[in-house]
């Protein structure tokens, strides 16, 4: 049971704190359809991050989150050009710019030294989670050895802290975030500062784009930000409520992708396991699909009221 | 025969700033076409005031180019002579019931209490009082019985009811609703109609968009007839007339008197 600790304990806690940070976002995302603005950003970031790894040469916060931030903005201004001179409806211009920055983040990686070191093709669009290591994790005392925790990965910390930023500002401006994705003119007239709240939780979003990137890769990060909330979307008709069973959702793919992953393949007999962030995704992906077919308020058992 | 919009205030003039809304030489357009040009025009205080008009006629963008939602090209805009953000607090204003998706997770009580919004404050929660004071606002509008029900399962007459009751929750002054009585069945009309008296008859200013032109001179004592920009403004039995409908409508006046399914005639 020392393995778990050592090999598995930290791979969950990051894969766990990252779905759980998505789904908070993509409830807002959901509900302002808006849901594939993490897609987006997912996709957009990824240039940035790989120019700020060639600049600095280190896998770090700081310069991660500027260059995304910077690749998300050269994003935007490469839209309104391409609608401008290419006279296309918004729509194409994004597809079209998203997936060319997205494959220019690809072939700076395949030609730069950055392939060597952490960051390579496939932990870029599928994560790293398995080799969050915790060599000092010996048994379940470590948790409370100071020396031992110092030599936990530092991802777990940063997606802890994400977490923690994400949640209080959530609840600190639940308020504002209800009311600017129900009726954002109405926001606006009593002063809730829907665009100021609508560029905060986009931020946000590339955010938690940015730090769910090292732990389940820049495509399946999407899964995470759209099926949790989606499918909580199912289960009720309150919005409290459905964050509580988009965040219990969130768990699940999580930590049960996790599993699946690492012993999935060995009941059934093979040999070598899977990749934990694709079972992550397919577990959500699967938890929708149920919530389709057996979610309690799923469209077609909607009664619709008295006719007007 | 356009005699009446000579009493419409000067461009230039000084703003009222004893309404509760004054606005001077307003212009708003969509991307080089105008949508409304250079309305001048004066909200009694105290009045049930129809805005009245073609579709396109620029009824919604002036509210909404009032109260800061969409920019402004020109013209100035004043509530009670201060500017909107200094009297938010006094207006309240009821969007067209489409502008949302009734499919949001929430109860008609949540939407009401949306209208607390600036009584609650940053970072609070809805105490008791504000769900009192929301509940209160939903049996004003016959809705006592359907606070808990999810809004998508309303009818649209009971959405708009809800819409009303957030404004009611606001408590203000100035009331400006666009198109109210859009697609409403005729319990709701009447319910919606029989607020909007209370509130006038309390003091409190209302405006509304209306569409029906068979039903504004039972409702409404004042109307702003509206075609792109203000044709007239004034008491219902001076504005509402033929002439200045026939000014307002052009040759459409036919096709509007007789609604499409869906509207009272």
């Amino acid at each position: 049971m020392s393995d778990f600790v050592m090999l598995s304990l930290m791979p969950m806690v990051v894969g766990t704190a990252a779905a759980l940070a998505c789904a908070l976002v993509g409830n807002f995302l959901v509900l302002r359809r808006q849901s594939l603005i993490g897609d987006a950003v997912s996709h957009v970031v990824l240039p940035g991050i790989v120019a700020a790894f060639l600049l600095t040469g280190v896998v770090a916060p700081i310069p991660m989150l500027a260059g995304a931030t910077v690749a998300a903005i050269v994003a935007a201004g490469l839209i309104a050009l391409v609608r401008r001179a290419g006279g296309v409806e918004p729509g194409a211009a994004m597809g079209v710019v998203f997936t060319s920055l997205f494959a220019a983040g690809v072939l700076l990686l395949e030609t730069s030294g950055a392939r060597s070191v952490h960051l390579d093709v496939e932990h870029a669009l599928l994560g790293n989670l398995e080799s969050l290591i915790w060599f000092e994790g010996l048994g379940w005392s470590a948790l409370l050895d100071p020396s031992a925790l110092a030599a936990v990965p530092p991802q777990v910390w940063r997606l802890i802290v994400v977490l923690a930023i994400v949640s209080a500002f959530v609840v600190l401006f639940w308020k504002e975030l209800v009311l600017g994705s129900f009726d954002p003119v109405f926001a606006a007239t009593v002063g809730a500062r829907p665009a100021l709240f609508d560029a905060a939780l986009m931020l946000l979003t590339a955010v938690v784009a940015v730090f769910a990137f090292e732990a389940v890769g820049s495509i399946l990060v999407v899964a995470m930000f759209v099926c949790p909330p989606a499918a909580a979307r199912l289960m009720t008709d309150r919005l409290v409520p459905q964050v509580m069973w988009s965040l219990a959702f969130a768990v699940l793919s999580a930590v049960g992708g996790y599993v699946l992953a690492g012993y999935g393949p060995l009941w059934l007999g093979y040999q070598s396991s899977v990749s934990a962030a694709g079972m992550i995704a397919v577990v959500s992906g699967l938890i929708l699909a149920a919530a389709c077919v057996a979610g309690p308020r799923r469209k077609g058992t909607r009664s619709i009221g008295a006719p007007a | 025969m356009l005699k009446r919009a000579s009493v419409l205030p000067e461009p230039t003039s000084p703003l009222d700033v004893s309404a509760p809304l004054s606005v001077r030489n307003l212009t708003v357009a969509y991307q080089d076409m105008p949508a409304v040009s250079a309305a001048s025009v004066d909200v009694q205080a105290g009045s049930l005031t129809a805005i009245v008009g073609p579709n396109g006629a620029g009824k919604s963008t002036l509210l909404k180019a009032a109260l800061d939602l969409i920019p402004r090209r020109e013209g100035r805009v004043a509530f009670w002579g201060r500017p909107f953000k200094a009297a938010r607090r006094r207006v309240a204003y009821v969007p067209q019931r489409a502008a949302v998706d009734w499919d949001f997770p929430a109860t008609a009580l949540d939407v009401v209490l949306m209208g607390l919004y600036a009584e609650m404050g940053l970072v609070r929660f809805a105490r008791r009082r504000h769900k009192e004071k929301a509940r209160a606002a939903l049996a004003r509008v016959g809705m006592g019985d359907l606070a808990d029900r999810q809004i998508g399962r309303l009818s649209g007459g009971q959405q708009q009811r809800v819409f009303l009751a957030r404004a009611l929750a606001q408590d203000a002054d100035l009331t400006l609703l666009d198109e109210p009585f859009a697609g409403v069945d005729a319990a709701t009309e009447a319910a919606i109609v029989d607020v909007l008296r209370d509130l006038n008859a309390a003091g409190r200013t209302i405006v509304a968009v209306h569409h029906d032109l068979g039903s504004v001179t039972s409702i409404f004592d004042r109307v702003i007839l509206m075609a792109g920009r203000v044709v007239a403004a004034g008491p219902t039995a001076e504005v509402f007339t033929p002439d200045l409908l026939e000014a307002t409508y052009g040759g459409r006046l036919a096709v509007e008197t007789f609604p499409e399914e869906g509207r009272r005639p």
